[in-house]
């Protein structure tokens, strides 16, 4: 008995040994992958808060100098190293604001052809093209602009804007002066364009995800397209949309090379539109190798911080935003 | 695909600093870059010894040679004595270029027009702002000027030409210089900026009724409409190489503090008034006398032989007094910690 069964209880016992064994090297194994993720995702903050830190130290020397009035003074003169980030910060918003204007409707407008009222056969090449156009590196539309789009402008455009609003109260200050080509409105364009197929290619995958059931029961009761459109697919994909919106405002803003060829890089806030200005990124691209002395440098850095700060608000607005929606609609 | 190529690149550019070890190293201005880099190329096959030369401009040359990264800096603007004194350097120009004021207007060629140094400053200054200005008029009786508006185009990052041209106007307009003043960067009043000498030709190109500056090969190069100046001697000038020599040799280099000479609106019937140096920046007592010694060697070699080339790329060699005198003063300020001088080129 005792030799049979002491074999037995060994293979009993072996095996659970090994199955014990077993079970310790998967929870080892999951630790171990827990860890690797835990890491990863830690890693993002101290990169984020190493960015975050290295830009206070770096404008630190620009804020004690200037104090806030840094934020409001328009001078920008490395001769006698007086320092202000208003030009660029407005050019930054305006440019932005003014692309956003031009490429959400137009966005949205394609995302809508496309999904609702476009033939089958042309759907997916206009889609593509549309992803082609997000993979244009942003030195090939810089090149464009400079050379192609400016030069057209300024022959065949902007004459014919400074002539027809001349004489319109407010718009003749915002085209006015002489048609440079290069400034404030082409650089807006340039950027409309650029931030086109963010807009349109989240716009389109959003829209393809509202149930069939839900348009084709607004067009039973007699719903117009603009009806199904404006009341059943926008409000349906809302959260997606304004999440397209804001990836194409954060490109829009810090856009640096094609934005640095057009724009004109004059630090001044001008009325005209068609007027020479800078943005953020432009001024930092433009400057930061040949800046001479530090405090030179460190309001460059401190305009990279007010850059930052800028997306930061604009993304947390966003957010603060959808929640407010969401809640309205009672989600 | 993208990914691999910049691991490509990275792992190519740390493959390259590691065998650049015994190689020279500096860093700063983009002006004498082209140059350099032909210098480096001659060199390397002469002797074996290469140059690792970062073109990250003057203000980065700068900084660098300050942190001892770099065996020598480079920068288009010379250093004022006491700021070389405070950070143990001395410094020493290589060769000689100049800025160019550069046109694009219907029916008006590369020397038809002539300008002097107010109405230049008066029209980068935004005083002057149409083409048939009585001023430019009474300069170019015989010009067909027409009545378009004058685009200013300069540049829009910091600059060696820049610095030349700010200088120039500093000197020749009052306005200028206490309005504006004279740096690699300046607050402009009024026009465009475009970066780079490419940038500035190409804006000028695109603009009808514009005028800028650049350095003078990229005028050549690009065929631009160059204007003509008057010079302190009341004299027309072209530019060209002999006009921008003739302004380096004027310069009184002998009574010269630490090399400190800006080429501008110097005398002489010849001269090409907006001419300016490029300089070499060297710690006193350098942290590795050995590399310095190299550094310098390579230098010796240029003066000795890169002139031809230097010609080539339309850079204006230094006359042989100068260099005289730089090799004296490596001798007598750049020391070991033997207090020997590391290198002495006769």
């Amino acid at each position: 008995m005792a030799e049979i069964s002491t074999p037995q209880l060994k293979t009993v016992d072996s095996g659970l040994h090994l199955r014990l064994r077993a079970a310790r090297r998967f929870a080892l194994s999951d630790s171990v992958f827990r860890l690797l993720t835990q890491s990863s995702a830690a890693f993002v903050l101290v990169m984020l808060g190493g960015v975050v830190l290295s830009l206070v130290y770096g404008s630190a020397l620009a804020f004690r100098k200037f104090g806030l009035a840094f934020f409001t003074t328009q001078i920008w003169n490395p001769v006698t190293e007086k320092f202000g980030a208003a030009a660029p910060i407005f050019g930054t918003l305006v440019t932005s604001a003014i692309a956003m204007a031009i490429a959400v409707p137009v966005g949205v407008g394609i995302a809508v052809f496309l999904t609702e009222l476009c033939p089958p056969p042309l759907r997916r090449p206009i889609g593509i093209a549309i992803e082609l156009l997000a993979g244009i590196p942003s030195i090939i539309y810089g090149i464009w602009g400079l050379f192609v789009f400016a030069p057209f402008l300024q022959e065949h455009v902007q004459p014919g804007m400074i002539a027809l609003f001349g004489s319109v109260p407010v718009l003749s200050s915002l085209f006015a002066g002489p048609p440079y080509g290069i400034g404030v409105l082409t650089a807006s364009l340039i950027l409309a364009i650029m931030v086109l197929p963010f807009v349109t290619s989240i716009s389109r995958d959003v829209f393809d995800t509202v149930p069939p059931v839900l348009k084709e029961s607004a067009y039973g009761i007699g719903c117009t397209t603009w009806e199904v459109v404006w009341n059943i697919v926008i409000p349906y994909t809302r959260a997606g949309v304004i999440g397209g919106i804001m990836l194409g405002l954060g490109r829009a803003l810090g856009e640096t090379m094609a934005v640095t060829f057009v724009i004109g890089n004059a630090h001044k806030i001008a009325s005209s539109l068609l007027a020479p200005g800078t943005t953020i990124s432009a001024t930092i691209a433009n400057e930061f190798t040949e800046a001479v002395g530090d405090l030179y440098t460190s309001s460059l850095i401190a305009l990279g911080l007010i850059l930052f700060m800028i997306t930061f608000v604009v993304l947390a607005v966003a957010r603060i935003m959808l929640m407010r929606l969401d809640v309205k609609a009672g989600r | 695909m993208f990914m691999k190529s910049i691991i490509g690149a990275a792992l190519l550019a740390a493959g390259v600093s590691m065998a650049a070890a015994t190689d020279i190293s500096g860093a700063g201005a983009t002006f004498p870059y082209p140059l350099y880099a032909k210098w480096a190329d001659l060199y390397k096959k002469e002797t074996g010894i290469g140059l690792n030369y970062q073109s990250i401009g003057s203000g980065g040359g700068i900084k660098q040679i300050k942190a001892g990264t770099v065996t020598f800096g480079a920068s288009d603007m010379p250093l004022e004595p006491k700021d070389l004194n405070a950070a143990g350097l001395v410094q020493f120009p290589t060769v000689v270029g100049g800025s160019v004021p550069v046109l694009n207007l219907d029916g008006v060629g590369a020397d038809q027009l002539k300008l002097d140094g107010p109405t230049l400053a008066s029209i980068f200054l935004g005083k002057i702002t149409k083409w048939d200005d009585p001023a430019i008029k009474k300069l170019n009786p015989d010009v067909k000027l027409p009545s378009d508006a004058i685009v200013v185009v300069h540049r829009s990052d910091g600059s060696g030409t820049t610095f030349i041209f700010t200088n120039y106007l500093s000197k020749v307009s009052p306005e200028w210089k206490t309005d504006v003043g004279s740096s690699t960067a300046v607050e402009w009043p009024t026009g465009i900026g475009a970066k780079g000498n490419e940038g500035v030709s190409n804006n000028v190109q695109q603009t009808k009724g514009a005028i800028g500056y650049v350095e003078y090969a990229y005028a050549l190069e690009n065929k631009m409409a160059s204007v003509d100046m008057i010079n302190k001697d009341g004299n027309r000038v072209k530019p060209s190489g002999a006009a921008f020599q003739a302004a380096a040799g004027r310069a009184d280099w002998a009574n010269s503090d630490h090399f400190y000479v800006i080429l501008t609106d110097q005398p002489g019937p010849d001269t090409w008034p907006i001419a300016g140096a490029t300089f070499i920046l060297m710690p006193k007592q350098p942290a590795d006398p050995a590399a310095a010694a190299t550094a310098l060697k390579f230098f010796t070699w240029a003066y000795a032989k890169g002139g031809q080339v230097a010609e080539q790329l339309d850079y204006v060699p230094l006359p042989q007094s100068v260099v005289d005198q730089i090799e004296k003063m490596w001798k007598a300020e750049i020391k070991g910690p033997d207090g020997k001088p590391v290198y002495s080129a006769s």
